[in-house]
């Protein structure tokens, strides 16, 4: 039995510890926000937060999650979340939507260590996140005028 | 022209549907025809011009019927207006990202004079007497680009029934003359009284239907086309992690279901033992079905661990097992012989011979995976009344139901089909046979209907179980005479028909042609007066499938670098050579003229940089780019692309730069770098790594410029991606003087100029 603690809520889960910390979240505690893309931690779609660093959750087994605290997009408060989701609805970033909650958990991850990136920066930060639909333009603008607003 | 016995064969073997897909879709097949045929002899023909607009009573239930008696029952077909003022458009097509649930409830809220704020979407159950695409026939289903483009007019009229009743509705409440009733931002009014619809709705839903409501002029429209005014319905939900996709659907009793599948297409399973994955914790069952061996578990992890841990001994003996490399080798013989005629213009090859300067190119693109990012899946279950209910990002419904049915053995009005928004399809969930679909119902079957199955494909069996944009080669022999005029284009293109032996055959297929073949190549905008296209059909057993504009893929690049190569050849501007060939095709020449302008064409570019250019109409949308790209060593970056679109009339400007800035992120990747190739018929790329999206740090800057038109509105999903190629090939060879030509693109294996 594994103690996980995602958003601040303790999940007793009835699984190895070798089970990636994504299958924990999605198929036992039932926080479907969080994707599966690659399983490969090629494509970021499950990025969560884990002691505040965006970790590609289909990497992570599950038993080393043990103790930390889990923050998936379901769990989000504090300011630059709501300044990152209100400049992604702002500019309709999304299109499919599947690989946003990856790509916002990584922007979160980015912005609460460097308020002021610079475009490489958000190169770095942002290049282990797929989006197949190419929502690239948008998501960078995002992450730039979410900067702004909470500059 | 009669069909060679040759093509016949080729038509009859279906090449490369693996055979267990086939019989199913047979089966489907046959059951939608005999749907069809009932169909249309009970003389409901729906066409353009039919309005189902419905308003639902206090407790949801429509109150409303169309006109006409052959109309289906439920007549909220396509708006519902509920007590608490909200207004619900009924998306019929899959959304898998294109914006289409925005954009279909535009259309409606600006013709019905609705707040925004009040506009809501859901989709549509499978149900082809409501909801068939109405430039497919009687399919409901998606693709082509044609959802906001045919259902243009038939939501317009949706959306002006329903206000013609709310107008109504008002007028015998308050007593005074319907044509002094003004409704604006979803208020009623007249003089000083007002009402919500909310408030109008119960006793608008008794009023009665009018047959063909006025529309609006492009004067009046409120939503269609501003900037701005119509944020994305689906905005909130994806940035929060609430969209439901089928990924995250929860059955009580659910289970889980991976699929072992044959690592060579076509090959068949010859036994299992399953007893060690029978050992994996959370495994419940391992069972056969006609594709291969799926693992049932509790959950997704023990699923793969059981997979793993399976031994399955595979029957090749009817399975493709060349390489890609021998399969393009085959194709380079066949494109030496004359082909199937696909399109003849004037004397090609009498044109030739007076010819100053000839080019000869071959153009080679490879097998192509979607890798939609949410990897194929759904969930299925047999309801308490003996029912199939299933959730998906289903994209043909018709046909899926039927497949459905057919599997399950109930009729297909017995399958309840649940489309969800789709992570991605680029043509991958617009399966004729149903690939996935079909695998869903038959592992709920073999596991004796006792649970909930969702199937679930990893991005392994995603890049690895098939269906790809199919591999190509292109020969074009073409010159220009002494004054640099055009004098002949021959040109051969071989590959495997997406169409043949699919439900779409009669519809598309030709004398043995398959239009998503040749189209944009037999059909080119260009004047060329001395034109002949030729086609040969491959016959390797690799399944192949339309993605993301089809055709267009290869036949832009061949037509837009060889327009390049040609202007080379007469010494001339490369923009300039394109115009004198598009008099007669105005909305190319705009577009091309506008990238142009607003890509600074002919201003002069530092040293390792040059700028290409390429026009293509696709879907009925015409569109130019401009690339600029610095080349250093080996390396192409792509600095910036300048993008024009003519849609004709844009319903959402955002959204259509959207699927422009889009279509270069996802065809930019398919230029520099993806291909899938086989070794022993088997897909040797596996995942992300091998076959690696576009990623942040690749994507341009990216300029889409709309012309202003009062046309109707055409396709914009797929429209922006054959541009990506070609502008990019030219302006490579602007750059370097090398001359790319196949995708994807290889300086290593290019020559000097």
């Amino acid at each position: 039995m594994l103690t996980l603690d995602i958003n601040g809520r303790s999940h007793q889960i009835d699984a190895d510890p070798d089970m990636p910390l994504l299958w924990a979240i999605r198929d036992h505690a039932n926080l479907t926000g969080t994707k599966f893309g690659c399983g490969k931690a090629l494509c970021g779609a499950c990025t969560v937060h884990v002691d505040g660093q965006a970790v590609r959750s289909c990497s992570l087994p599950a038993g080393d999650a043990q103790g930390r605290k889990i923050v998936t997009i379901e769990g989000l408060d504090g300011r630059v979340a709501e300044a990152v989701q209100a400049s992604w609805r702002k500019l309709d970033v999304v299109q499919c939507g599947y690989c946003q909650s990856g790509q916002i958990m990584s922007a979160i991850a980015l912005l609460s260590e460097n308020r002021t990136p610079s475009e490489d920066d958000i190169n770095n930060a942002m290049d282990g996140n797929i989006c197949r639909c190419g929502t690239y333009v948008r998501i960078k603008a995002a992450i730039q005028d979410a900067a702004r607003s909470l500059a | 022209m009669t069909i060679a016995p040759e093509e016949k064969t080729i038509a009859a073997a279906v090449t490369g549907m693996r055979p267990q897909h086939l019989t199913v879709a047979a089966d489907a097949i046959r059951s939608y025809e005999a749907t069809r045929r009932a169909f249309l002899k009970g003389g409901a023909a729906l066409g353009g011009a039919l309005v189902v607009a419905g308003i639902a009573g206090p407790n949801g239930e429509a109150l409303a019927q169309a006109p006409g008696a052959n109309l289906p029952a439920n007549p909220g077909a396509f708006v519902r207006i509920a007590p608490d003022n909200t207004v619900t458009v009924i998306i019929k097509a899959l959304d898998k990202g294109q914006g289409v649930t925005t954009g279909l409830t535009t259309i409606v809220a600006d013709e019905l004079d609705a707040d925004w704020s009040q506009m809501r979407a859901v989709f549509a159950p499978a149900d082809h007497r409501l909801y068939n695409n109405l430039l497919f026939g009687p399919v409901q289903g998606v693709g082509g680009s044609t959802t906001i483009a045919g259902s243009w007019l038939q939501m317009r009229k949706a959306g002006a029934a329903a206000k013609q009743m709310l107008i109504a509705a008002a007028a015998a409440e308050w007593g005074v003359p319907a044509a002094e009733i003004r409704v604006a931002r979803g208020v009623v009014s007249h003089g000083g009284r007002q009402a919500t619809f909310g408030q109008l709705s119960a006793k608008a839903a008794t009023m009665p239907v009018v047959a063909d409501p006025a529309l609006k002029g492009p004067g009046d429209w409120t939503l269609i086309g501003k900037d701005g005014a119509t944020p994305r319905v689906d905005s909130l939900a994806k940035t929060s992690g609430q969209a439901t996709f089928s990924i995250d659907v929860r059955r009580p009793g659910m289970l889980t279901a991976l699929v072992a599948h044959a690592p060579k297409f076509g090959g068949r399973v010859r036994s299992f033992d399953a007893a060690e994955t029978r050992k994996v914790k959370g495994v419940v069952d391992v069972v056969e079905i006609p594709s291969g061996v799926a693992v049932v578990a509790r959950d997704t992890w023990s699923a793969m661990k059981g997979r793993e841990a399976l031994k399955v001994t595979w029957d090749f003996a009817a399975a493709e097992t060349r390489s890609s490399e021998a399969i393009m080798a085959e194709y380079k013989r066949q494109a030496a012989s004359r082909g199937l005629s696909a399109g003849r213009r004037g004397d090609a090859a009498q044109g030739l011979s007076r010819a100053a300067k000839v080019i000869e190119a071959e153009f080679e693109f490879p097998y192509l995976a979607h890798g939609p990012m949410e990897p194929l899946n759904g969930v299925i279950e047999r309801r308490a009344d003996g029912g199939i209910e299933a959730w998906a990002g289903f994209q043909f419904q018709t046909v899926e139901q039927a497949t459905v049915a057919a599997i399950c053995g109930v009729a297909a009005n017995q399958v309840q089909l649940n489309t969800l928004f789709a992570g991605g399809s680029f043509g991958r969930r617009a399966t004729p046979t149903c690939d996935y679909v079909s695998e869903m119902a038959h592992i709920l079957k073999a596991t004796g209907y006792r649970a909930p199955i969702h199937l679930v494909w990893t991005r392994e069996d995603d890049m690895q179980a098939g269906y790809y944009r199919p591999m190509v080669y292109h020969k074009v022999r073409a010159g220009v005479d002494a004054q640099g005029r055009i004098a002949g284009w021959e040109h051969r293109i071989v590959g495997k028909s997406i169409l043949i032996g699919s439900p779409f055959e009669a519809m598309m297929v030709v004398n043995g042609v398959d239009a998503t073949t040749v189209e944009g190549a037999n059909d080119t905008r260009y004047d060329i007066a001395n034109l002949n296209v030729e086609v040969h059909n491959g016959r390797e057993g690799v399944p192949v499938l339309w993605w993301r504009s089809v055709g267009h893929t290869h036949t832009g690049q061949v037509t837009e670098v060889v327009m390049d190569e040609l202007a080379q050849a007469a010494g001339k501007d490369p923009l300039a050579f394109r115009l004198d060939y598009l008099g007669k095709a105005p909305r190319d020449a705009a577009v091309l003229r506008l990238a142009a302008e607003k890509a600074g064409w002919g201003q002069p570019l530092p040293a390792g940089k040059g700028r290409g250019i390429a026009v293509h109409e696709s879907f009925r949308t015409h569109v130019a780019m401009a690339a600029e790209v610095t080349v250093d060593g080996g390396k192409v970056k792509v600095d910036r692309i300048v993008a024009a679109v003519d849609c004709g009339i844009v319903v959402n400007p955002d959204i259509v730069r959207a699927q422009i800035e889009g279509a270069v992120g996802f065809a930019l990747s398919s230029v520099l770098r993806n291909r899938l190739t086989l070794k022993d018929g088997e897909v040797q790329e596996t995942n992300f790594d091998t076959f690696e999206p576009t990623r942040m740090s690749e994507m341009p800057k990216v300029e889409v410029h709309l012309i202003a038109s009062t046309e109707p509105p055409t396709g914009i999903g797929e429209p922006g991606v054959p541009l990506v190629g070609p502008a990019i090939s030219n302006a490579v060879f602007a750059a370097t003087g090398k001359r790319p030509r196949s995708l994807p693109i290889d300086l290593n294996q290019l020559g000097g100029a």
